[in-house]
């Protein structure tokens, strides 16, 4: 440790010099407040509509959530961090807000670069076939129309759908759940990214694509800077990120190495 | 703790000042208006491939597919001819039936793109919220997947207006630039609904009143010297309408005598390209500012 420090020749001030570490992510007290709407409740004729628009006041039926309330902390180059905690606890949320697709109410979150989600959830067209689907996806990551041509057969190949007939031609409504979600997968993984925030990504799919995708995973880590892993699999977090963030009711509960962590929060999960 | 001259980077400084100190910048900051609209033109290809998509996805479950891209013109023409050209029976305008189209064929262009622009902040959150891209592209997917729309029924309009029997004139080269100044105004009018309505989705209720209103103000299915009963202030106003001078546009193009509320083809043109330029920038700019409000659902 002591070649970290270099002591100053001044006798009134010796303060200890740490070699700097390059902050990639720094979060600063985030808020996240979303809003959701509860359905079809009273008070949605066209009228009341008319009133509430020229009122400005809300409607009746939207609930707020606030999801992060209030987190702070630095991710360094060269880190894989790991986010555990309960369902609903605002993981995906924070990670939303990193990727800068949820905007931030109160508070806020510096990025180096781009950060990018690898995430399940990009919504695809239903009434598309599945290759008309990767074209879309990858045309919405920002790549060039000759680069989607090219790699569309491999994204195909990777995803599996086509083991089990030409499904790539079919409409992903005829797809099964599992299906919908390695191609969904296979898109997202087919970019280089600099920060990576991976969402429950590795837990979809049947063996064989789990281990595709875990190489994958691990070919897109030497790449990036800095990874985010959300996992309900407490081994996937513990074999990948040597520093875990533990999130209960969108608030930090412990951030630190992750066996430390990791052993809090299994304390807690089972005296529940 | 003691305040220290040297601050140690991970006690002293605060999360903003260390995020400035390396050069971080605010995630999902909104871009310039220059860079968004480079992010925006980079972005063209997806723009393009999402407008043709949804054209493709919106008959996928129809048995006779793309063939409603003209079957749906058709049919609504037909409907209104039956009422107002067959029913009420309205024989003070020439050609009513090529009069009655041109008019609902253009109005539906605004319509129909104002209609799905409410929804394209709301209806697509999923996307939204998983990948980044400049949210302009999906208010413009949805004026140009209406506007593939709209040259399908003008094939069927230039059908229903050669059989009805008006000459072919160079007059016809007026149509493709009104379209397009139509367009760049409807791309205005969808940008904006789509930011209202990404707030207040109470504005999908309230669009067809809004539509409705604005459709019997354009002269669609009577003869637009009606107007000229209304007072002096209210016929100048509706002079200016945007939708009644692209329409009168069309008409002028496509018909030999179409009644037009707009003597002055100068002043037509002026007020088509000044409503564009006008609505189109302005639409823009009032999107570009919400940018970082999308996706807060």
């Amino acid at each position: 440790m002591d070649d970290r420090y270099e002591t100053s020749n001044d006798v009134t001030v010796t303060l200890p010099r740490v070699v700097e570490r390059i902050p990639t992510v720094v979060v600063d007290d985030a808020h996240v407040i979303y809003r959701v709407h509860k359905g079809a409740g009273g008070g949605s004729t066209p009228v009341a509509a008319l009133r509430r628009l020229v009122k400005r006041s809300s409607a009746p039926n939207i609930q707020e959530v606030h999801a992060v309330k209030g987190v702070s902390f630095t991710a360094y180059r060269g880190e894989a961090i790991g986010l555990i905690g309960s369902n609903g606890s605002g993981k995906s949320t924070l990670l939303r807000t990193i990727a800068g697709l949820l905007p931030v109410n109160r508070g806020a979150v510096y990025t180096q670069g781009q950060p990018s989600l690898l995430g399940v959830n990009a919504a695809l067209l239903n009434d598309l076939s599945g290759e008309r689907n990767v074209t879309l996806g990858c045309l919405a990551m920002g790549m060039q129309p000759d680069d989607v041509a090219r790699m569309t057969p491999e994204i195909i190949e990777f995803s599996g759908i086509n083991q089990r007939g030409d499904f790539a031609s079919l409409p992903m409504r005829t797809y099964s759940s599992g299906m919908a979600a390695r191609l969904r997968f296979s898109i997202a993984a087919a970019k280089k990214h600099d920060v990576l925030l991976i969402d429950e990504a590795l837990a979809t799919g049947d063996k064989g694509f789990r281990k595709r995708s875990e190489q994958r995973v691990r070919e897109l880590r030497e790449g990036a800077g800095t990874v985010f892993l959300v996992s309900h699999q407490l081994s996937s977090v513990r074999d990948t990120c040597e520093r875990t963030i533990w999130l209960e009711s969108g608030l930090i509960r412990m951030d630190g190495p992750t066996d430390e962590v990791i052993r809090a929060y299994e304390a807690f999960a089972n005296g529940k | 703790m003691a305040t220290t001259a040297l601050v140690d980077p991970e006690t002293g400084l605060t999360q903003a000042q260390l995020a400035a100190r390396h050069g971080l910048r605010v995630a999902g900051e909104r871009p310039s208006l220059t860079e968004y609209s480079r992010r925006l033109w980079a972005y063209r290809h997806f723009t393009a491939a999402y407008a043709n998509a949804k054209l493709v996805a919106s008959y996928s479950n129809a048995k006779l597919g793309q063939i409603w891209q003209v079957l749906t013109p058709l049919t609504n023409a037909a409907v209104y001819y039956l009422i107002f050209g067959v029913v009420l029976g309205q024989n003070n305008i020439p050609n009513f039936i090529a009069y009655l189209t041109t008019g609902l064929f253009i109005f539906n262009f605004t319509q129909s793109a104002v209609l799905a622009g409410t929804q394209s902040i709301s209806g697509n959150l999923g996307l939204i919220r998983a990948l980044h891209f400049p949210r302009a592209c999906l208010p413009l997917a949805a004026t140009l997947t209406q506007f593939q729309q709209l040259l399908a029924s003008m094939i069927v309009l230039v059908g229903i207006v050669l059989v009805t029997g008006e000459p072919l004139t160079l007059a016809w080269l007026m149509l493709p630039p009104a379209l397009l100044l139509q367009a760049a105004f409807n791309a205005g009018v969808v940008m904006v609904v789509a930011r209202m309505g990404s707030k207040a989705s109470d504005l999908k209720q309230v669009m067809p009143f809004i539509l409705r209103t604005w459709m019997y103000g354009s002269g669609v299915l009577y003869s637009v010297k009606l107007f000229d009963r209304l007072p002096e202030w209210a016929s100048t106003l509706i002079q200016f309408n945007p939708i009644l001078v692209y329409i009168e546009l069309a008409r002028y193009a496509l018909l030999e005598q179409a009644p037009l509320l707009n003597e002055s083809l100068t002043q037509l043109w002026l007020v088509a390209a000044g409503w564009a330029i006008l609505g189109g920038i302005a639409g823009y700019v009032y999107f570009w500012r919400g940018e970082q409000e999308y996706g807060r659902g």
